[in-house]
């Protein structure tokens, strides 16, 4: 992997016209992980799309740049939603998908290191049917690490998942993406608070910024700082949304 | 699928049938009873076996044409907004244009033999294959397609890698359609015109006012068509989860 870079996204949003939202200036600093909060369709996954390059339904006005000013989009990793595992595909050939759609030869060590990691050994010749929740989202965490991009892209990763496999979800994302620069978005004011070393609050008005923890992330679920972190967030975003 | 419920619809469609004939006794050459059909089925076995033969040969040949020349199609038509804009409308046309008014002009050019006949159904295939498959070509997933964006892939990858999988269960669709289709493409073109086969059969059956031998060509043709479909369910039922 190359050196991640910062990134800053600067601009405004309009869908048909109707201002999805007002300018603002979002950065994400480099090798950092950056949360992303904010009420249900006030346009984080456009965010998301736009910074990856991928088709949204809103227009954009505005720029995204890298600190090393080379092009942003072809450094990502995007991580959306919906674990997106191809139902055909065994779970090893989920995770070397990458390098089978560029036409490369994949990378076998890689490929056993992080079935090791994300702790699929066991599955890997396994369909995506065959496999839990938990896994699947591990599965895609995998393929997502695989690509081996300085920039990572989640959209609400953990979402589907219940507290407990969560919270290790957390952790194993956190250990596998240090040094990387990290934008999640989240409707889960503790993951934030678990993970930013920064954390914005989104509203169609512009972004609000929230002082996460001092301490180092993955930061305890139970500590004192992130659980007032996180009803602070959770105070901000009743307020905000309603 | 348990067999025995089928198998018990048949029989009492039978029974109900020869009962019919029975209590009316409506004549031989206007219905005949299906014991009268099963008779002469096996007395004239052979006959009907050399004439399935010739018909299940036009019917494969029919399938494998149709088959080969829609996968063709699809794939060309998904990869290719300039072909999608030049062919659709005019596969569409020819839809519009109903089949069996081509099957003299095919007997004319293709002759006597088998082959008018094969491509009669292929023609009759050819579509059902194409759109089913080529529908499912254009509806891969999006979230699929975003993600092959971001990994940089080639269009040709994201076809042959993404695209085609996701669309193996519609193409095996088609392909069950077209197993259906098929025997009635040949047996129109033997109508048409022809010496031999299960569709010359029931003509010429028919117009000596044999039709218990009528009834048991086409019961022939029949089980024909549904044991070609069971096998392509077979075959294709596979293509859902397919390794790539
Ligand atoms: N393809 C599209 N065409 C038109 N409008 C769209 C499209 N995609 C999203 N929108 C609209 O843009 C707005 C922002 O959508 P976006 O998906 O970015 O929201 P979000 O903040 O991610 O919400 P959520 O938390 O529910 O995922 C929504 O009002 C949505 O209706
Ligand atoms: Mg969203």
């Amino acid at each position: 992997m190359t050196q991640a870079p910062g990134i800053t996204l600067k601009g405004q949003a309009s869908i048909e016209g109707r201002q999805l939202f007002a300018p603002l200036t979002l950065s994400l600093d480099a090798g950092r992980w950056t949360c992303l909060l904010g009420g249900s369709g006030v346009g984080k996954t456009t965010v998301l799309r736009l910074m990856a390059d991928l088709p949204t339904g809103a227009d954009f006005d505005g720029e995204i740049l890298a600190t090393d000013k080379t092009p942003v989009a072809e450094r990502i990793a995007y991580m959306a939603q919906d674990d997106l595992l191809l139902p055909w595909a065994t779970v090893e050939k989920n995770i070397a998908l990458g390098a089978r759609l560029r036409g490369q030869k994949m990378d076998a060590v890689r490929v056993e290191r992080l079935l090791d990691r994300c702790g699929l050994h066991a599955h890997r010749g396994k369909k995506p049917s065959e496999l839990s929740g938990g896994q699947r989202q591990r599965v895609a965490l995998a393929r997502t690490l695989m690509e081996d991009k300085p920039i990572i892209l989640l959209d609400e990763p953990f979402s589907a998942l219940d507290e407990k496999t969560r919270a290790a979800m957390q952790d194993l994302a956190a250990d596998l993406l240090t040094n990387r620069t990290v934008l999640v978005v989240t409707h889960d004011p503790g993951e934030a608070a678990r993970l930013g070393h920064a954390i914005y609050v989104m509203t169609a008005a512009g972004l609000t910024s929230v002082a996460p923890p001092a301490s180092s992330v993955p930061r305890p679920v139970d500590a004192p700082d992130t659980i007032t972190c996180r009803s602070d967030l959770l105070r901000l975003l009743m307020e905000t949304t309603t | 699928m348990k067999l025995w419920p089928p198998i018990a619809a048949t029989v009492f469609a039978l029974c109900v049938w020869q009962a019919v004939v029975t209590l009316t006794g409506v004549q031989k050459f206007i219905l005949p009873s299906p014991t009268l059909v099963a008779e002469t089925w096996w007395l004239n076995r052979w006959l009907i076996a050399e004439h399935t033969l010739i018909t299940l040969n036009e019917i494969l040949i029919g399938l494998v044409i149709g088959i080969s020349l829609g996968v063709v199609t699809a794939l060309t038509l998904a990869s290719s907004k300039t072909a999608r804009t030049l062919l659709a409308p005019m596969l569409v046309f020819t839809q519009a244009l109903p089949v069996f008014a081509l099957a003299p002009i095919l007997t004319l050019w293709l002759g006597y033999g088998i082959w008018s006949k094969a491509a009669m159904a292929v023609l009759i295939t050819y579509f059902p294959v194409t759109s089913a498959f080529f529908d499912g070509l254009m509806r891969t997933p999006s979230g699929y397609l975003d993600l092959a964006k971001t990994m940089q892939a080639s269009p040709r990858r994201v076809l042959w890698y993404i695209r085609v999988p996701a669309a193996l269960p519609n193409l095996g669709a088609g392909v069950r359609l077209a197993a259906v289709y098929a025997p009635i493409g040949a047996v129109i073109g033997e109508w048409v015109g022809s010496s031999k086969g299960l569709g010359y059969l029931m003509l010429l059956a028919n117009g000596r006012a044999k039709t218990d031998l009528m009834f048991a060509a086409m019961l022939t043709l029949g089980v024909l068509s549904v044991l070609l479909y069971v096998l392509m369910a077979k075959l294709t039922r596979r293509l859902g989860d397919r390794e790539t």
